[in-house]
């Protein structure tokens, strides 16, 4: 399929571009905002809720020119609190609606916990399956620019850890769309954890309709060495580390999970037990952490492994503003490169 | 039906835009007072400026002007007592400034280095809050603190329009009422909350009104006339310090730059309805009113400016010699020490 395929740069794909003249390529934001408003004209029950969708800048373009496309009924601002915006949306979920509501950074999510923790995710089964909540929530980790410790986290572990709601972390273009679009459609509260690193990163996006089937990771690289399982923007680290070990004659395989909740054990369980070696790379920290998780899966399934687990996080501190700090805070392909040496024997010991 | 109880609210101003007093509501301020509003604004408009072309040159980051909403910040912090406490949001240094909070210090913060945050010992001022809203509870709890301890001291928290849409100022002024906190609730109403207008935060006439529901007194005053700022905010905390409870203060002023550096408010706002509130900025009425008064010339205003010039350059060659942070401090300052697994994390990252 050409849409699992990543590419390093723009150049690069747009050099595929020009060799399959048949598939379009648009951005990641483009992609989001393509979804929305496909999801918008396709059924009644939609609408975006969140600070700024309806700004000129649309929410790093994600909901550029939608309000004046779809209406201020279906695209619109709130006042700023997000706590109640988060419960009138799951209100309005429960009442037959279908919320888009965005939280233009993943750190305000927790401000709401309460409506989604507490309500969201717990009312299909308190109910008896009267009601349920076909609530998607947007939220972007923020890197860079000094976002620092309140506007940068990567929270999807927290919310990983609730049952009744779904985790997704698209790290391209197509899955942006298609798990979007899948996510309006599921019915469950669903968590979308966007990256705004991957916000211009480009891809193959088909024109219509599609859904990404939530739950389904997508194998990036086929290797037999050692398997790089990556969330989100270190999926894109990991493939650059891939071809960087490839050329030191190190066969990665690398997976991109897609889904976090619920996590796709077949894909993961199945490259583990072929390669014997795993490193997670996550956005997040370590303890209790996605990665966490993965490896318990690995561990569930009883796999004999061939070198310690290897875990790829941040330190265990907040997100410091500094760039002087921030060079050394965030982990990257380097940081792969020398842990799949570490995990086959190449290199130092 | 009978009324159980009606409600009113006031608005102050003394000075209006043609620098031209009411006597009836004049406090008691002499000239070297009216000097030290009109050089403490251009102190705080000089560190603003210069904050500005700083992020414009690359030298910070991100930065949340404060051009328009001097007499706010100023008023309302000279009129604070030095042991009372300060809950700032991002966009206060006006009021930082006014405090004698070291500048270099706030252009280390703006240029991404967290100690710049780390106030001196004794001065009374909390961290920043860039969530929105979140400090108002924290005042509250604070000033309950203080009440408890039998301090007499006051917490003045500073917010915006779009601050007192969240929860946080609901259950923060409830709070805050029902004890009796001695709290001061500034909210500098300055038209936006990014691109979002005052109309459509609340349907409500007047932010000042809310304070009503919660049992204490809430008045709207010019924002851009300091003096009006400075005698509600001197009788708030008076009355605060003397267990007479919290007061909501509406300075009703205007953001004339954009949001941030990061923001270009001409796309959501008129250029017409900011060159009105040019007109209305705090410091020509300031100027026009002790001229009249014969306290200001040309001069003293030039020389003055020269001065706060001078002040702030030295105070950024601080700011940017002073020494990079180092990566060891991320997990140092985590935790109050240094936790077992950090200390192996600090020596395999050998940091
Ligand atoms: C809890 C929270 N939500 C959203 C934001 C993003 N944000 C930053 S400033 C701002 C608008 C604030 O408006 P207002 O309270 O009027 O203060 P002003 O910026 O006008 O001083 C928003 C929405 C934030 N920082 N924190
Ligand atoms: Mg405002």
């Amino acid at each position: 399929m050409p849409w699992t395929k990543i590419y390093a740069s723009r150049t690069e794909f747009e050099k595929a571009l020009k060799d399959s003249p048949g598939l379009r390529g648009i951005t990641y934001k483009e992609a989001i905002r393509e979804a929305t408003a496909q999801l918008l004209s396709a059924d009644k029950s939609v609408f975006v809720i969140g600070e700024g969708v309806d700004d000129s800048g649309g929410v790093f373009g994600t909901t550029k020119g939608l309000q004046e496309e779809f209406g201020k009924d279906r695209v619109m601002d709130s006042p700023l609190a997000e706590n109640g915006i988060t419960g009138v949306c799951v209100g309005a979920a429960a009442a037959g609606m279908k919320p888009i509501l965005v939280h233009m950074r993943t750190d305000f999510l927790p401000i709401s916990l309460d409506q989604i923790v507490n309500h969201a995710a717990k009312w299909h089964y308190m109910f008896g399956g009267l009601l349920n909540i076909p609530l998607v929530i947007r939220s972007i980790i923020g890197r860079g620019w000094g976002s620092a410790a309140q506007h940068s986290q990567s929270l999807q572990a927290m919310f990983m850890n609730i049952p009744g709601l779904r985790v997704i972390m698209p790290a391209t273009p197509y899955d942006a769309k298609g798990l979007l679009i899948a996510a309006v459609k599921d019915g469950n509260p669903v968590i979308m954890i966007e990256h705004r690193w991957l916000y211009d990163h480009m891809g193959h996006v088909p024109e219509e309709m599609y859904e990404v089937p939530l739950g389904k990771a997508a194998v990036r690289k086929t290797g037999k060495d050692v398997s790089i399982i990556a969330v989100s923007h270190m999926v894109h680290e990991a493939v650059q580390s891939a071809e960087a070990l490839q050329e030191e004659g190190i066969d990665a395989e690398v997976i991109d999970l897609r889904t976090l909740k619920p996590l796709d054990t077949g894909t993961i369980v199945e490259s583990v037990r072929k390669t014997g070696r795993l490193i997670v790379a996550d956005t997040g920290w370590k303890e209790c952490g996605a990665g966490a998780e993965v490896m318990a899966k690995v561990a569930e399934a009883g796999i004999t492994l061939k070198a310690p687990l290897v875990r790829i996080n941040l330190p265990e501190a907040p997100t410091p503003a500094s760039p002087v700090l921030e060079k050394a805070y965030y982990p990257g392909k380097d940081d792969i490169i020398e842990a799949a040496k570490k995990t086959t024997g190449h290199g130092k010991r | 039906m009978t009324t159980i109880e009606t409600s009113e609210t006031r608005y102050l101003q003394v000075i209006n835009e043609k620098g031209e007093e009411d006597p009836s509501v004049m406090p008691a301020l002499f000239e070297a007072d009216f000097r030290r509003f009109f050089e403490t604004i251009v102190l705080a408009r000089t560190f603003n400026q210069r904050a500005l072309s700083l992020q414009r040159e690359g030298r910070i980051g991100t930065y949340a002007s404060i051009w328009g909403q001097e007499a706010s910040q100023t008023g309302s912090a000279l009129a604070l007592s030095a042991e009372d406490w300060i809950f700032p949001s991002f966009r206060e240094s006006g009021v930082l400034v006014a405090r004698g909070y070291p500048m270099w210090m706030l252009y280390r913060y703006w240029a991404g280095d967290e100690r710049g945050m780390s106030a001196p010992e004794g001065m009374n001022i909390f961290p920043m809050s860039v969530p929105v809203g979140t400090q108002i509870p924290h005042a509250t709890g604070a000033a309950w603190a203080m009440k408890l301890k039998g301090h007499k001291k006051v917490a003045a928290v500073y917010f915006g329009d779009g601050g007192s849409s969240k929860g946080d100022f609901h259950e923060g002024l409830n709070f805050a009422g029902v004890f009796k906190a001695p709290c001061v609730f500034l909210c500098q109403n300055n038209q936006w909350a990014i691109s979002v207008p005052r109309s459509s935060q609340t349907a409500a006439k007047t932010i000042a009104q809310k304070a009503f529901a919660y049992g204490f007194e809430g008045i709207q005053v010019d924002g851009n006339d300091v003096v009006a700022v400075y005698k509600a905010v001197k009788e708030a905390s008076d009355k605060a310090r003397s267990g007479g409870g919290p007061t909501l203060i509406e300075c009703f002023t205007y953001r004339l730059d954009d949001h941030t550096t990061a923001d270009d408010a001409s796309r959501y706002r008129s250029g017409a309805e900011v060159e009105e509130w040019k007109a209305k900025e705090p410091l020509i009425r300031l100027r026009l009113f002790m001229e009249k008064k014969g306290w200001w010339t040309k001069e003293y205003e030039d020389a003055f400016m020269k001065k706060a010039q001078d002040t702030v350059d030295a105070e950024i060659k601080k700011a940017e010699s002073y020494g990079a942070p180092d990566p060891a401090d991320m997990l140092k300052f985590t935790y109050k020490e240094l936790s077992a697994r950090q200390a192996k994390e600090l020596k395999e990252r050998g940091w």
